[in-house]
């Protein structure tokens, strides 16, 4: 298997001539006295363990909604005690009051939210789903390569890539970014690094020379991001605009994502993760504001919110789109909390989406309505949103490579 | 050879077309089933053994077994009772004193803070040793103090906590803050113990945690109390799990030990777990490692820890109560919940792909209610609830479980799922996949199954199946899979003879590699698989744990570099390289 994936990757290298490149040419190209153009950018964050998307953008104008979850609904925004209720954005939908921090980048048009999407695999398995939605294939367990690292644009004629056109936040490379084109697994920028110069240079020798081809390719993709990353780790980032990123892992990857975006090293795809979205039991507090849903949604808002404010007009080329792999169950269970689901709910913002507005076509909560009797029913795949981010904002026409048998029909989102 | 010249076709073709993988796919599968039929000669069957069946080999130990004969040697580590323990690891393992207590036990001497809160007010009984109430009632008089210097400036007169300048005179600050780690700690250590104990609590963190990996253990103890007693529990955890995977002398008993945890994986930091998983790797994994299937799963279904993780201990039926005090109602809503069943299904037995349904996961759920705690939060037992029970009659994969059964119907899912063909087929893949190669021969995991269905589930026999296999002694097989973080680490300790005094700054190194212990959330576990380890965050962290460890430098472990030539640098290089992070 591995070795499948290695020779996706070699033969990929070959075709675009960055195998024979010498490092000094790519250094060259990247550094700072010579500026890349600018390129897209498209940042996608997984909420891992299935957010319940009927609490984070609620239909309160949906009376069936608050008939299934007698104990755990977030009041609608007419409700007198403001801090609990919902943030009415188009007098239907409404933002969870932790997401207030959003508010203010709907009312700009900056962020579109897709409502009862998701993937059309039934699987109620966490892993599958995560699995089905980072390979871009759902039903398909064999599909090797994960749908950012094919939707990465081919670039054109010989032009070398930057070794960091492709980053994953996170000690672990995301199955999202896995695949044939060179991809980088990087935990923080400052500890991106060999911490012997004289031994670093024996490790990347010996890695060159390595007869298992997992490990050679692994080894050259890190020594060669080492070299891009090096100038940044010596200054010190400052957010822009007093951007406060929520202390944490995710305000940190969203945080050092936006200082690659702006150091023009040539990243062009990002990813970051934030889990704890599994809330079977006493999900809301005894307030909407309250508990753990809440705690969480705090500070998911206020790191997006964050990297929004930090990146300013950069954000003209970024997108930036948002996942969990399935929804929650509409009824809340019998622990104050809800169980697996279907549809869910996305994000996407940016300077070129077409924000302020409810995409998707809401299917309702009455019993008849919900898919199996039980779950929030789906009426946009997950591929509808990331092909139309991956067509029109990063300008790779070639969907059918990145979502396989699959045609995806845009939403009109950029 | 073979891997270039494909390469090239696939270059000459000019684009990846799904055809041209196909076939490559088809030739590379070929030639590797003939790579798990070519036999390994017996020098590298030796190193074999010694890297799948342990935490790697240290020095002496490829002589010691072939000396001793690969056959005796695998069946002694098969039954592990046999093998006496390393004395240096129950040494070790003696200060971490966790690790004998029950979850009860466990919550009163290391509490969390509203634990001590009930103690104070007389709900909970302070712990019976006489020095650990002290700690805890020093505890409590901090805690107090603190909460007076916050209302500090509404109140002057509440009293403070004393300066360390109090304590201690000038000359032994200054001492404390001068010369090396290992000195500062040796004249704190000659201070009377009453004083030591003032001086953590008022000295700053940092110079605390300076002083923390040179401490002797006892000193660490105390350190670590002062910081915050909850902490220690998952502390001793996961040094232990360190320690033993460098020290223990029944090596393949430890490799399952992480094998079935991993497998059966709870989240440490999920509320309650924090007090349970220690009881529960100890008496619900560790006895079974290599028993009957049904027992572990069992054991680990009637655990505190796993009612707990996946949820089930609330989960009840329709017929179950409801709260008396309408006040609470809205807290106390209960009902069914499907986490255990599904994942029991999913992951624990039959696989994803091992034939159930929606519905069955709803009926096992129904099986399963009113297995419960008793106060989960004071690290209470199992128990049946039948009141919580949901008494009607379910079918669990076709198979039908009268209604009234009570705790009875989830034993029988327990049989039905246990002994199903997929279940055997499921577990020898994870095992084979875990041992052997990262995608076994399917026939090898046949021929593991069949053993799995004819031995009740033996763990024992389904490993005996394996190692007399052609696959396991296979060129396919070896060498041919990635250290995990935990296996890179241990391994690297073990090679060059490492001693361990202190094995936090381990643990923290095996998460900085990408395997957090015990704390991954996801109740899937950890891949057993190569892919899961190699990127560029994960390489980089291996090469600076490399030269750390070799140099010396690595707090809490020694290594004895006198003999290289360049102290560290070789050992480091050594053990950064691409073939270190093989096995």
């Amino acid at each position: 298997m591995s070795t499948r994936r290695i020779f996706l990757r070699n033969s990929a290298l070959a075709m675009v001539g960055v195998g024979s490149a010498p490092l000094w040419l790519k250094r060259a190209l990247y550094a700072a006295d010579a500026p890349a153009p600018r390129n897209k950018i498209l940042v996608a964050i997984f909420q891992r363990g299935a957010a319940d998307g009927l609490n984070v953008v609620v239909p309160h104008g949906e009376k069936a909604y608050y008939d299934l979850r007698p104990t755990i609904a977030v009041p609608r925004p007419s409700s007198a005690n403001r801090e609990d209720a919902a943030i009415d954005l188009d007098g239907f939908f409404g933002l969870h009051p932790s997401l207030a921090p959003l508010k203010p980048l709907f009312d700009q048009q900056h962020l579109a939210i897709v409502d009862a999407v998701g993937s059309p695999d039934p699987t109620r398995s966490h892993f599958d789903a995560q699995d089905y939605m980072e390979s871009g294939t759902p039903g398909l367990k064999a599909t090797h390569d994960g749908w950012m690292n094919r939707a990465l644009p081919k670039p054109p004629g010989l032009k070398p890539v930057s070794p960091v056109r492709a980053v994953s936040l996170g000690a672990t490379l995301s199955r999202s970014m896995a695949g044939a084109n060179p991809a980088v697994a990087l935990q923080s920028l400052a500890g991106f690094q060999v911490r012997d110069a004289e031994a670093a240079r024996q490790f990347q020798e010996m890695y060159a020379e390595s007869k298992d081809p997992v490990l050679r390719a692994a080894g050259k993709e890190t020594f060669e991001a080492v070299a891009i990353l090096q100038s940044l780790q010596k200054q010190p980032y400052t957010p822009a605009d007093g951007a406060q990123y929520p202390r944490g892992r995710f305000g940190d990857s969203l945080r050092q994502i936006a200082q690659l975006i702006k150091a023009d090293v040539g990243m062009e795809m990002a990813f970051a993760d934030i889990g704890g979205w599994d809330h079977h039991v006493n999900e809301l507090g005894q307030r909407a504001s309250e508990g753990q849903l809440a705690v969480l949604l705090r500070e998911y808002g206020q790191a997006l919110s964050a990297f929004w404010r930090d990146m300013g007009d950069r954000m003209a080329d970024v997108a930036l789109v948002t996942m969990s792999e399935f929804g929650r169950t509409a009824r809340e269970n019998g622990n104050r909390g809800t169980d697996h689901g279907h549809a869910n709910v996305m994000f996407a913002m940016g300077g070129g989406i077409r924000g302020g507005k409810v995409y998707g076509r809401w299917p309702g909560l009455r019993p008849e309505q919900l898919y199996e009797g039980r779950d929030l029913a789906l009426t946009s795949d997950f591929r509808d949103v990331l092909g139309e981010l991956v067509a029109r904002h990063m300008g790779n026409p070639t969907l059918a490579g990145v979502f396989p048998g699959y045609q995806p029909r845009f939403l009109g989102l950029v | 050879m073979h891997g270039k010249r494909v390469v090239a076709l696939a270059v000459v073709g000019g684009a990846i077309g799904f055809s041209g993988v196909a076939g490559y796919a088809a030739k590379e599968d070929a030639a590797q089933a003939r790579e798990f039929l070519r036999q390994i000669p017996r020098d590298q069957r030796i190193a074999q053994a010694l890297n799948r069946l342990t935490f790697g080999p240290r020095p002496g130990d490829v002589q010691a077994l072939r000396a001793m004969g690969l056959k005796k040697w695998i069946d002694l580590q098969l039954h592990p009772g046999q093998i006496p323990e390393n004395p240096v690891l129950s040494e070790k393992l003696k200060y971490l004193d966790s690790l004998g207590m029950t979850s009860e036990q466990l919550v009163r001497n290391y509490p969390a803070p509203q634990i001590v809160r009930l103690m104070v007010a007389g709900q909970l009984p302070f712990p019976s040793d006489p020095e650990r109430q002290a700690m805890i009632q020093k505890l409590v008089a901090r805690a107090e103090r603190k909460q007076g210097d916050a209302a500090g400036a509404a109140n002057p007169g509440a009293p403070q906590t004393p300066p360390l300048a109090q304590i201690l005179n000038v000359v032994q600050i200054r001492t404390l803050r001068r010369g090396t780690p290992l000195e500062r700690v040796a004249f704190f250590e000659t201070l009377p113990r009453d004083t030591q104990d003032e001086a953590i609590a008022a000295m700053p963190p940092q110079m605390r945690q300076g002083m923390f990996p040179f401490a002797s253990p006892d000193l660490r103890r105390r350190i670590e109390l002062t910081n915050g007693p909850a902490q220690v529990v998952a502390r001793d955890l996961s040094e232990a799990k360190i320690l033993r995977a460098v020290y223990s002398n029944r090596q393949l008993e430890e490799v399952l030990a992480d094998f079935w945890y991993n497998h059966f994986n709870i989240y440490l930091d999920k509320g309650a777990d924090h007090y349970l998983v220690t009881e529960y790797e100890r008496d619900a994994i560790r006895p079974h490692v290599l028993g009957k299937f049904r027992d572990l799963l069992e054991a680990t279904a009637k655990s505190p820890a796993m009612l707990f993780y996946l949820d089930n201990w609330q989960s009840v039926g329709p017929s179950a109560p409801r709260p008396r005090n309408p006040a609470n109602a809205k807290q106390a809503r209960r009902g069914l919940n499907e986490n255990y069943g599904r994942e029991l299904l999913e992951l624990h037995t039959l696989g994803v792909d091992g034939g159930y349904t929606q519905k069955d996961v709803t009926e096992v759920a129904r099986c399963f209610t009113g297995w419960t705690i008793n106060q989960p939060q004071r690290g209470g037992a199992f128990v049946f609830n039948p009141r919580l029970h949901d008494q009607g009659p379910k079918t669990v994969l076709g198979i039908q479980i009268p209604a009234g059964g009570g705790q009875s119907d989830g034993e029988k899912v327990l049989d039905i799922v246990a002994h199903h063909p997929s279940t055997a087929h499921f577990i020898s893949r994870l095992l084979a996949q875990r041992f052997v190669a990262d995608d076994p021969p399917a026939a090898l995991v046949d021929r593991m199954a069949q053993t799995f269905l004819k031995s009740d589930g033996d763990i024992r026999e389904v490993l005996r199946t394996m190692l007399a296999s052609k696959e396991f002694w296979s060129a396919g097989a070896y060498r041919s899979k990635m250290k995990s973080p935990l296996e890179m680490v241990a391994s690297a300790v073990r090679a060059v003879n490492g001693d361990v005094d202190f094995a936090f700054p381990l643990v923290n190194q095996v998460a900085q590699l990408g395997e957090p212990l015990y704390r991954k959330q996801e109740p899937t576990g950890y891949s057993n698989s190569s892919e899961e380890w190699v990127n560029t965050a994960g390489l980089l962290a291996r090469m600076n744990f490399a030269l750390q460890l070799a140099g010396n430098k690595m707090p809490g472990v020694k290594v004895d570099a006198s003999n290289a030539p360049r102290p560290g640098d070789l050992a480091g290089i050594a053990l950064g390289s691409p073939d270190f992070q093989k096995h």
